[in-house]
């Protein structure tokens, strides 16, 4: 069975990547939004600065925040971001 | 109840003479209005940029105001957050709250805010003299936001 989640990228992460959303099959072994990071920072030099731990990533899962063991489910919204700063 | 976010500016008195005259159960309305500053972390800011996650913004805020509401006896309250480019001394963001007495109004129109600060998914990215920056997120907001747990209500 294939997971296909979508993914959006904000802010920083969305300029350093230079693009907003794309849909990524999840791997049998990625599970958490931690084993997406994980996931993510293999993919090379800048999603490993991004995803590797040493920078601040909130996720969100279907428009909720979310911590980093939260479970991915297929069709799920994910999104990636830095610490907001509204108000 | 309501939020909005809009690229559009807010007339404070219209908000509040309607939200006033909703009921007259209502004894307090309180406000918060943010505005743009010209300085920050002692560069200047000629503009800024507001960025925000549509569909997760409305419902981050939806779910503050509900929280609020829980805690205090409150009659309404109105979000309105500006996204797209501001200038220094525009307006960016509003907190209505509406009470039979003015304690909870107060504290409900703070904790609102609070939680906007760190929950609602808003990113500012500044025009300096030095360039664009994005805006760091302060760990004071984080404090601000937890002493609302370990306060009880009364």
């Amino acid at each position: 069975m294939i997971h296909l989640i979508k993914v959006f990228y904000f802010a920083r992460l969305k300029e350093s990547l230079n693009y907003s959303t794309e849909d990524i099959e999840l791997p049998v072994n990625v599970k958490t939004i931690a084993q997406l990071k994980v996931h993510l920072a293999e993919r090379g030099e800048t999603w490993a600065d991004l995803f590797g731990g040493q920078q601040s990533i909130r996720a969100a899962i279907n428009h909720a925040l979310v911590d980093n063991d939260a479970i991915i489910n297929s069709g799920d919204e994910v999104a990636f971001f830095p610490p907001v700063t509204g108000g | 109840m309501g939020v909005r976010v809009q690229t559009e500016d807010f007339d404070v008195g219209a908000e509040i003479t309607a939200m006033r005259l909703s009921s007259a159960n209502i004894g307090a309305v309180v406000s918060f209005i943010g505005q743009v500053r010209d300085l920050n972390d002692g560069d200047n800011v000629d503009s800024m940029f507001l960025e925000h996650y549509p569909g997760m913004t409305e419902k981050a805020l939806v779910e503050i105001i509900a929280q609020a509401k829980v805690r205090w006896s409150i009659t309404d309250a109105l979000i309105v957050h500006r996204i797209g480019e501001l200038k220094p001394q525009d307006q960016i963001v509003l907190v209505l709250v509406a009470s039979a007495h003015r304690q909870e109004a107060f504290a409900a129109c703070e904790c609102i805010m609070d939680h906007l600060k760190t929950d609602a998914p808003f990113w500012k990215k500044e025009q300096t003299q030095h360039g664009l920056r994005w805006v760091e997120a302060k760990a004071s907001d984080e404090d601000a936001r937890h002493r609302w747990k370990s306060t009880t209500k009364n």
